[in-house]
Order: C-alpha cells, then structure tokens, then sequence
C-alpha cells in the first residue's frame, strides 16, 4: 500500500531524512520509535505532504502511484490520513462542521455528491458512541480549549470519520492518560481492517500494549536502523536507545 | 494659463445653465458637474419638493461649504473634487446594456456563485428586460400586506410629497445638517433613499429586504433613508445587496438616521460590496456613511453590517442611547483585500439610566490593505448604570496588510462598567495544513477560518441574508493567499 523508496527530505537545507525504506501493506500495523529529533515527525508530514519539506530523492508510492508531486488534500483524499502531535485549533468551527466540510469535500474529489444529512448524523452518533466521545462535544470549537486528550481523542474520531486507508499516528499516545489511551486504542483496533495500514509513531512501548504492532523500526539520524516485530519495542523500552546509538556508531 | 477660481466656474455654470436652460426648464437626466446654490435648488425643484426642504438643503448647503474634508481617519486617498461631480442623475434611465452577453463575464461568474437568478442579474447588472419579471409583481404585494399594518415604505422622495409631516418631523433630528462634512454634502444634495415608518405597536411582519434589493440597484450615490419605528414596534431592515455592484459613481456618501421610540426595536442590517477597485488599488468606490440610531425608553437599536466592498470605507453606525433602559447593539464584519482600506467602528453614547450596548467587530485584512476599527463609548454624568461590552478581533492574512484598532471610551458616570476586550490573530500555516490534510483545499480552509472567526456577527443577520454573506466573504478573500 503505503513504498517508500530511498526517501531523502529536508526543510530549510537541513537535511532531516536520510534514505528511509518502507514497505507497508495493507492490513498491517507498523511502529516507528525513536529517539527525539530522528526524524519522526518529519516522515509524518512528508508523507501526508506538508510544503514547507522539500523531498530530494526517492519517492512515495501510495497503491503503485508516486504521490510526491500531490498537494496535502489530494493526498487526503487518497486516503491518507494523520493524526497531529499537536491539533491546531480552529476557532468558531464546530468539530461537527468541519468534518462535514472534510468529508464532503473528500466526496466531491470523488465526483459524489455531499453526503446526506441523516447519513452524516448516524455516521456521527455510532462513531461518537464507539469513541465514548459525549455529543456536546462535537458542538465545541475545533481543539479551542481542549484538554490534551480530548486533542488526542479527536483526531482519532476523524479519523473514524474519514476511514483512512493509510492512518499515521504521531505520537498520539502523549499528554494521554491510562483511560484516554485505552479508548484511543481500543477505537484504532476497531477500525483495523484487512484493507487499511495503520503507522504508528512513538516515543514509549506504552501505546504498543493496546496497538499491537506487526514490525517495529527504529528511527534514528535520518535512517531507519533497525527493524524487528514487537520484541523490539519491548527491548527497547527495557534497554532505551544507547545501545542501537552505538550499534549504529560502530 | 492662470489659475482655475471658483468665479470661473460660476461663470462657466451661468453659462452652461443657457446653454442646457436647466434653470427654468430642465430637459437633461444630468445635471452639469460641480455644486452651488443653483444646482441644490434645482434638484429639489426636479423633485418637486415643498420649500421646506429646499430650504433645508440650502441650509444644510450654506453649512457645508464652511466645513472642511475631516482627516482623523486612518485611510489615505486623494480627496474627490466637488465641483467635478455631477449632482444628479435620473436613476434607472436606461439600461446599460441590450442582453447579458455584453456583461462583463467577472461580473457574471460572481452572480452565479451567489445563486442570484438570472431576472436579477439582469436588474443589477443594468440589462434591459425583455420579460415582465415577478419582481414588479412581488414588489407590489409585499406594498398590499404593508399597507394594511399601516406600514408606510417608500422611497424618501415619495415620502416628502406623500407624508410631509413625518419627515419634516424626523429628518436631520439624529445626524444634522451641520454633523459632518459628508452628512452636510448629503443633506444638501441627496438624490433619493428609502422611508419607513412603522406604527404603534406593529411588527413588521417581514424582512424589509427583497424588495429593498431589486430597488436598491442603480439608486443614486447621496441615498438618504429615514426608518421610524413609532412606540412599541418592531422592524428588520436589510439594506445592501451581495452582489457586486459596479458603480460608475466615485463618491457614495449616505446618511441613515434611525428613530425608535418608546420600547421599539430597530434592527438594522447592511451588506456592502460597492466595487473595491482593482487588484492594483485603482479605481473603487469611496463610502462615506453617516449612519446613527436615536433610542427613546426602553428601545433597542442593533447594528449588524458585513463591508466587503469600496476602496475606502468611512461609516460608524451608532447609537444615542437617550431613553432609560435602552439598548445599542453594534455587530461587524469588515473585510479589506488588495488595496482597499476600512476605518469603521461606531459610536455608543449613554445619556439614559441603565441603558446597556454591545459592541462586536471582527476585522479581515489580506493582501495590502488597512483595516481600522474605531469606537467610542460615551458615558454621559447623568447616566447611571450604564454598561458597555466591546470586543474587537482582528484575522490578519499575509504579512502585508494592517489591523488597527482605536477605542475610544469616556466614562462620565461613576456607577459604568465599561468592558473591553481585543484579540489579534493570524491565519497560520498549521491551520491551512491541518485543513488540507483532511481533504479541505486552501480556499476552503480559509473560508471555513474566516467564517468560524465571524461567526458571532454572521449569526446575528437574518437566515437568508447569512447564507449569502458567507459565500461574499468568501469571495472578497479569493486568491489572497497564494
């Protein structure tokens, strides 16, 4: 689903990624750890298609097709989807309205028609219920005021919303508590399919417990240096990331 | 060759009044550039007035000429010359155009986006109608069920023959004469407007607003509109029109008074989107409005305006709160793109006991422009418990253009609560990305941001007018982030 060849990005001339390969297919859970400022993030938004990166070499291929020279909507509507390590707050829009603006204009990339009004209510009830997201909610300002996980807790609402095909998770487990992570989590494995790839991106083993990755990378300088399946993460939270540091190093 | 005096142009006029014999007998739509007695005399006579009212245009004339152009405003722009205006023009003479194929395809495109009909179009653009549009029909009806409230609504040259009495009483009672040096000009010269007058205790049981539309196309550019509301009544005005209107007239400069007397209710709503000038800052509309509600007991009088248009807008709607336990309410939304430049606010004077004003402005600026907010709270010493809330908030776009905010608040009255509140914010990159990450292009992100931080104010118009008002202001902010 989601080949990434050799990619090579930087923003402002520094450069940040330095070759990463990636094969996901569909179905699968992939994690991404590292330590802070690998270049974790990065990857993120270069694959969702932020301007600001510039991609020197390689490409992202999404279904076959090269998606670098796509802007960050029609990626979008490919079924690319992020969830922010920071939601930017927009004020005056109900979370309502602008997931009836993100899906209708998803619909409208496709040639179909707004999605009709009770079909977008039930929509909204079942995954609000699924979430344990109170309805008052959804009439509050986009992420105006939000506790960190109500944030974290409304991505992944959208995200049920916009039923991705390709979901990256950045750092989605942080400023969560016990409860709030189990829900988020507990809402990402419902939404697992064998059609969808999730990518998860993460500081901590933690959030592995509940999402329960089929490999796990590790993201240091640029590269990714190590690949293995859930152990990897398990070592990693018990050794922390010296050791691959110095593997590397070696 | 010497210098052009004002005893040369008296000259030329003498002249050019043989010449075209406008005098006695005026056969031309249009009147010879430049203003003097004459030329006020002779459009109250082209009107038919009674020598009241030329005499208070003379008035306000003999005013006028003594004052001089104000300069406190934050806007810069080369002054019109008043001796090279024409004061009158018959409106709707003739139709502009044959058919809506010699209309300018912009204009054309933008009418299809607001959804007007294509009978409107046509109106507005000044294309000659072949078909007898339900317009006139509509117009007419809506004049039945009002009539039979008792609601007088006409245009204001209609009221001075047809209702002498209540404009005689009414007009220049809440911006005189002698007020302003555009509110003079206007007073002197003011070519038509509209007249409303509501009776005791009568609900206007409709909007004043589609027949307002159709007929507000093509009025003059000194509109004088006069609404009284009589004690205990209620009435919704909507002035303006979401389409584009692409004025020949350089100069617009209005005047609204508002009268609501004892426990009555104005609600008063504008729309304007008068030619901006182009994307270089060329040509465009300048609009100069003096527009002012006088509150008695108990009344309320709320302002609710949407500026998108003009090259430069002057205009502070406010409210004399002199009843006891009157209310003002101001609400705003002033959009600047490009080159345009806006210094709007308002002006909320207590003088009554527990009388109460609100004041929400939001500002827009893109592109190159300024955009001013400029309010005055007056607390007047005998005004007990007045209280006042105001909040400005300004959405910038681009690192090019300017918000400014300039309140003024004078608390005469130990017992006042005075709030004011300002916030200043940025359409931020994040915000653009986080948009188009969930499938919303550009456009529609800033759309989506700039209705959201209008929200307040776009919730206070009536349903109909809202819907349009948003899709205007998207429009105003097309291609502004590039």
């Amino acid at each position: 689903m989601l080949k990434i060849n050799n990619l090579h990005a930087s923003v402002e001339d520094k450069a940040i990624l330095k070759g990463i390969n990636l094969d996901v297919k569909p179905g699968e859970v992939h994690a991404i750890m590292g330590p802070n400022g690998s270049g974790k993030s990065t990857l993120a938004s270069v694959v969702a298609g932020k301007e600001e990166y510039e991609v020197e070499e390689g490409e992202i291929l999404l279904d076959g097709e090269n998606i670098d020279e796509l802007g960050p909507e029609e990626r979008a509507h490919k079924g690319v989807f992020l969830s922010f390590q920071y939601p930017v707050e927009i004020p005056g829009v109900t979370v309502t309205n602008f997931m009836k603006t993100a899906i209708n204009e998803t619909r409208k990339a496709k040639g179909l028609e707004d999605m009709p009004a009770n079909e977008m209510l039930k929509m909204i009830r079942e995954k609000s219920e699924m979430l344990e997201i109170d309805r008052k909610f959804l009439s509050r300002s986009l992420n105006e005021g939000f506790s960190g996980g109500e944030k974290k807790r409304n991505e992944i609402f959208q995200m049920a919303m916009l039923e991705p095909k390709l979901a990256i998770l950045d750092e989605t487990d942080s400023g969560l508590d016990i409860d709030a992570l189990r829900i988020v989590a507990n809402g990402v494995n419902k939404l697992k399919s064998k059609d969808n790839a999730v990518i998860v991106i993460t500081h901590y083993q933690r959030l592995l417990d509940y999402i329960v990755p089929d490999y796990v990378h590790v993201l240091y300088n640029g590269r990714i240096v190590k690949s293995g399946t859930k152990e990897l993460a398990h070592e990693l939270e018990a050794k922390g990331y010296d050791w691959i540091k110095e593997e590397v190093g070696a | 060759m010497s210098k052009y005096t004002e005893d040369d142009l008296r000259e030329e006029l003498k002249t050019k009044e043989y010449e075209y014999g406008f005098y006695t007998d005026i056969e031309s739509e249009t009147f010879p550039n430049g203003l003097n007695e004459d030329i006020v005399r002779a459009i109250s006579k082209k009107k038919d007035e009674p020598e009241w009212m030329t005499e208070w245009r003379l008035q306000a004339f003999k005013v006028w000429k003594e004052m001089t152009e104000p300069e406190w405003a934050n806007v810069h722009y080369e002054k019109p010359d008043f001796q090279a205006i024409s004061y009158y023009s018959a409106p709707n003479s003739k139709p502009k155009y044959d058919s809506l194929d010699e209309v300018d395809p912009e204009l054309l495109a933008t009418f299809e986006k607001l959804g007007i009909s294509l009978d409107e179009q046509k109106k507005l653009a000044g294309v000659a109608m072949d078909v007898v549009v339900d317009s006139v029909s509509v117009a007419t009806t809506f004049k039945k069920t009002l009539a039979e409230k008792g609601i007088i609504f006409m245009s204001i040259s209609e009221a001075i023959q047809e209702h002498p009495e209540l404009v005689k009483k009414y007009i220049g009672t809440v911006v005189p004469q002698k007020d302003n040096f555009y509110a003079a000009l206007n007073s002197a010269v003011f070519s038509d407007g509209s007249f409303c007058y509501i009776p005791k205790g009568v609900k206007c049981p409709m909007e004043l607003s589609t027949y307002f539309r159709i007929n507000q196309a093509g009025t003059g550019q000194f509109e004088r509109t006069l609404v009284i509301a009589d004690e205990g009544s209620y009435v919704s005005y909507l002035e303006g029109c979401t389409a584009p209107s692409r004025d020949e007239n350089q100069l617009h400069a209005a005047v609204v008074e508002l009268i609501a007397l004892d426990n009555a209710e104005i609600k008063y709503s504008t729309v304007q989107n008068w030619y901006p000038g182009n994307a270089e800052g060329q040509g465009g509309v300048y609009n100069f409005v003096t527009k002012r509600g006088l509150c008695e007991k108990n009344a309320k009088i709320s302002w609710t305006q949407v500026e998108t248009g003009s090259a430069v807008t002057w205009k502070y709607p406010s409210c004399v709160l002199k009843g006891d336990n009157s209310v003002g309410e101001f609400y705003s939304i002033a959009v600047t793109n490009n080159f345009q430049q806006a210094d709007t606010g308002t002006k909320m004077i207590h003088l009554g006991k527990n009388t109460k004003s609100t004041i929400i402005s939001k500002g827009i600026s893109a592109g190159k422009s300024q955009n001013s907010y400029r309010g005055l709270v007056q607390i007047s010493p005998r005004a007990e418990n007045a209280r006042n809330f105001s909040q400005c908030d300004s959405l910038l776009m681009g690192n090019e253009c300017g918000a400014h905010t300039f309140p003024y608040i004078e608390a005469n009255n130990k017992s006042a609560q005075i709030e004011h509140e300002a916030t200043t914010s940025k359409i931020g990159e994040d915000q653009i990305f986080y948009c188009n990450q969930r499938g919303i292009d550009t456009e529609k992100a800033i759309a989506l941001i700039v209705n959201g931080f209008s929200k307040e104010v776009l919730n206070k118009l009536p349903m109909e007018f809202a819907v349009e008002a948003q899709k205007l202001l998207e429009i105003s902010l097309e291609g502004s982030v590039g």
